[in-house]
């Protein structure tokens, strides 16, 4: 068994040292709202916090986050940054199929905690690394400038 | 389940509540459900996969039920005669026809089931039902009676189905044109929106299914012995298309499916390559092709020529790429099967899933979830032959499915590739006089809905496959070439293949008539005033024809298509090799709208995802694999790359019409006339590539 403290709770899981933290939060904690995306970081669907930090949980081993702490979209409104995201995605209506969405939002999140007023070129750069689909891309830039308070440039 | 379901259609039980009164639910119709404790759950017979039909839908059926549309459930429908697509005789989703084809029907079941709930609730006080008036969710009488649906609904549902009902003036409605935000956000939002991959059933597996490198392929031998032996894993069956390891978690499951030996029999597909598949195109499209469109007489109107223009065309397989990788969940039981996940042809997954059991068609149920995305990708159910077979296999029970993104990369139903040779004549005046047109490409309709291909003609491949412009001779045909790989229907469908061709060679006549792209067109257009509409709007918001800063340059494409009038205007930059697309000004004309918001949201994305292709698409083969696997080779459009897009939609009481595919095609050639504007290169290939 391995614990993990996920969404400011301790679970203890038994799986492979070596699972992908993404399908320990999916299959065995039954978190669903983390997606799986490509396997291989290239993506973002798969986009958690680990001590805050953006990374794709489809390519992180669960023995990597044993110890450290882990927020899923589940848990992402509860932090003052995740909480202004949300509304602002909720307000500029910016998903599509969705799927892409809780990646989306967890990077945008993380990039808002770091950086609170995000020009453009520092949303083109902390958001490549997700990919959507359905085009919603000029949704998410300016949902993000709305959630930093002020509008598209 | 009280109430008359008059349709006879099954449903699945209404929700679980918590209120000691056990709640019953009517129906008046099959897409409105009135639960006794009130609550409204309207049913949306197409699969929401991005394009907004789970809000769009419900909205028309609310508008004349009179409800408020923020507190309605919304529920998928299941497989069933009353949701079939009318016009496409399936019940599927795909060919943007959700909203034109729902637009009449779904008001008059929400005023057919209004109209019962008065005339309950009039016969209940013993009042003219003209004294009545309904307003949301209640019938109020002409002394101060009212009465809640909830509490009409049980009777209502007993009375005959109203044969006429009155539906709103346009002027009057609360909801439909209104930009109202979509239903399904918030679940989107926090998380909790059921995907197919996020499906869970009670004592539910998991499955990975190794299939054959070369699509078609079966296996030969198997050595399963390492991976029986792995943790969690519970069977290791076969089945048609590969070896399927199913364990505790899919996790497991996968791991063990890399420890399998098998020998594949590849089978006759092991032979395709892109070079050889190319060539065999080019060397169909000698044969004479079925008609699309003939007028005047292109012999004779290439006699009075001043200057003939030629240009041949291609472009490649492409993959879907949606983001949720292929993956369904099956639970076939000896009286009974449960196929769930994201389709978008629940006829067809139910048909599958019956002639597979051998059940009868009343004992198979679809559900669907959201589609993480579809494209046209989730019309194909390969992948829900395989979860049933796997159920099957290992003695029943529920078993979910889930590809990973190699699986989904290599082993899609690709778009058909093409070869279009186009000419064309002017007079001496630079006016066009003959445009001919010949399309050599495999059809995806001959695989997948045979009877509709007569005589070499396959409509869906002839879609924007003549022009609007006014050119007395016109000739255009199309060829079937099957190259050997499974083809499949890509959002836009031919649009895209053939607006490429026709509206890059439309720019090659300007040149050689030495007029602007813009004034060339404009001038042909006369007979169409829509599309001339939106090709001077497009223009004008995009400034066609002011200068633009250094490196700049602009292309401008028009196409009518799913009966929406399009133009778009590209403005580019050419730096090295990269194209850069900066700013897309889009005009279109889809005709009434019932949620602008979403019209604005299908608009952008459908020409983000058409860019994608125009940039960097592109499946090949070789030794009858696949190259492409995952996002790392088979690029789309990420934030960096993602244009500014402008949007001019025109205001029109015209019947509505489909959004979600014409940006898709038309943002190809409006990049490629660009790129040619800024480097004077004409690339007649897609992607685009300068080197």
């Amino acid at each position: 068994m391995i614990s993990l403290h996920i969404n400011g709770k301790a679970r203890s899981v038994d799986a492979e040292s070596d699972t992908p933290l993404l399908w320990v939060i999916r299959d065995n904690l039954g978190m669903i709202g983390t997606k799986f995306g490509c396997g291989a970081a290239l993506c973002g669907a798969c986009t958690v916090h680990v001590d805050g930090t953006p990374v794709r949980s489809c390519s992180t081993p669960l023995s990597y986050a044993a110890g450290k702490k882990v927020t899923t979209i589940e848990a992402v409104g509860t932090t003052p940054a995740g909480q202004r995201v949300q509304a602002a995605w909720a307000a500029l209506d910016v998903p599509q199929c969705g799927y892409c969405q809780a990646g989306q939002i967890m990077s945008a999140t993380a990039l808002l905690a770091q950086k609170p007023n995000p020009s453009d070129s520092d949303i083109d750069e902390a958001m490549a690394g997700n990919i959507c689909r359905c085009g919603t891309y000029p949704r998410i830039r300016a949902a993000i400038h709305m959630a930093a308070g002020r509008k598209g440039e | 389940m009280g109430g008359g379901l008059i349709l006879g259609v099954a449903l699945p039980e209404g929700r679980a509540y918590s209120a000691s009164a056990p709640v019953t639910t009517s129906m008046p119709n099959a897409w409105v459900r009135i639960g006794s404790d009130d609550s409204i759950t309207i049913l949306s017979a197409r699969s929401e996969m991005g394009q907004g039909v789970y809000t769009a839908l419900p909205t028309l059926v609310a508008e004349e039920l009179e409800v408020d549309l923020t507190k309605i459930e919304v529920e998928t429908a299941p497989a069933g005669e009353a949701y079939i697509n009318s016009l496409i005789g399936g019940q599927l989703t795909g060919g943007s026809t959700s909203v034109v084809e729902g637009y009449d029907k779904l008001r008059i079941a929400g005023a057919q089931a209004r109209t019962m709930l008065v005339a309950a609730a009039a016969l209940k006080w013993g009042v003219d039902t003209s004294a009545c008036r309904a307003q949301n969710g209640w019938v109020h009488g002409p002394g101060g009676e009212k009465a809640s649906y909830g509490k009409l609904a049980d009777a209502a549902s007993k009375l005959p189905l109203p044969k006429d009902v009155k539906l709103k003036e346009h002027k009057d409605s609360r909801y439909v044109g209104k930009p109202v935000n979509r239903l399904d956000s918030a679940a989107k939002i926090d998380g909790t929106a059921e995907f197919g991959i996020d499906v869970k059933l009670p004592g539910m597996l998991y499955a990975s299914l190794a299939q054959c490198p070369v699509i078609g392929g079966k296996v030969a031998s198997l050595d399963a012995g390492r991976a029986r032996s792995m943790p969690g894993v519970k069977h290791v069956v076969q089945i048609s298309d590969g070896v399927a390891v199913v364990a505790d978690t899919w996790w497991r499951a996968n791991v063990a499916r890399d420890a399998l030996e098998i020998k594949w029999d590849e089978g006759a597909g092991k032979m395709l390559d892109t070079a050889g598949i190319a060539s065999a195109l080019k060397a169909a499209a000698a044969k004479p092709g079925a008609l699309i469109k003939k007028q005047g007489d292109v012999d004779a109107g290439m006699q009075g020529a001043a200057k003939t223009v030629q240009a041949e065309y291609e472009l490649p397989f492409l993959a879907h790429a949606a983001m949720e990788p292929m993956n369904f969940t099956a639970d076939v039981r000896k009286d009974s099967c449960l196929v769930y996940g994201p389709t978008q042809f629940q006829q067809l997954a139910a048909g599958v899933a019956t002639q597979l059991t051998g059940l009868k068609p009343e004992q198979v149920t679809v559900r669907t979830t959201f589609l993480g995305g579809g494209f046209g990708r989730r019309i194909d159910v390969d992948f829900v032959t395989q979860a049933v077979e796997i159920s099957k296999a290992i003695g029943g029970g529920p078993v979910k499915l889930v590809w990973t993104r190699e699986d989904d990369m290599t082993h899609d139903f690709c778009r058909p590739l093409s070869y279009h040779q186009l000419s064309g004549a002017l007079d001496a005046q630079g006016r066009p006089l003959v445009l001919k047109f010949h399309l050599t490409s495999p059809s995806v309709t001959s695989r997948l809905f045979p009877p509709v291909v007569k005589d070499g003609f396959d409509p869906f491949m002839a879609e924007a496959g003549a022009v609007p412009y006014d050119i007395p001779n016109q000739l255009a045909d199309v060829v079937i070439h099957d190259t050997g790989l499974r083809v499949g229907y890509w959002r836009s469908v031919a649009h895209a293949l053939n607006s490429f061709a026709y509206e890059s060679f439309m720019d090659e006549m300007a040149l050689a008539a030495g007029k602007d792209p813009y004034e060339f067109r404009r001038a042909l257009l006369d007979k169409h005033p829509r599309l001339r509409r939106v090709l001077e709007l497009a223009a004008e918001k995009a400034g066609w024809g002011k200068p633009l800063p250094a490196g700049r340059a602009r292309g401008i494409a028009l196409m009518e298509g799913y009966g929406t009038a399009m133009a778009q205007v590209a403005e580019v930059s050419v730096t090295g090799n990269t194209i850069r697309v900066h700013r897309v000004a889009v005009a279109a004309d889809p005709g009434r709208m019932v949620n602008p918001n979403i019209v604005r949201q299908q608009l952008e994305g459908s020409i983000i995802y058409g860019l994608s292709a125009v940039l960097y698409g592109e499946i090949t083969l070789k030794d009858g694999r696949v190259q492409q696997s995952n996002f790392h080779d088979y690029q789309v459009v990420r934030m960096p790359e993602s244009p500014a897009i402008e949007m001019h939609i025109v205001e029109s009481d015209e019947k509505p019409a489909g959004i979600g595919e014409p940006g898709t095609a038309l943002i190809g050639p409006a990049v490629a006339n660009a790129v040619f504007a800024a480097t004077g290169k004409r690339l007649r290939r897609l992607p685009l590539r300068l080197a």
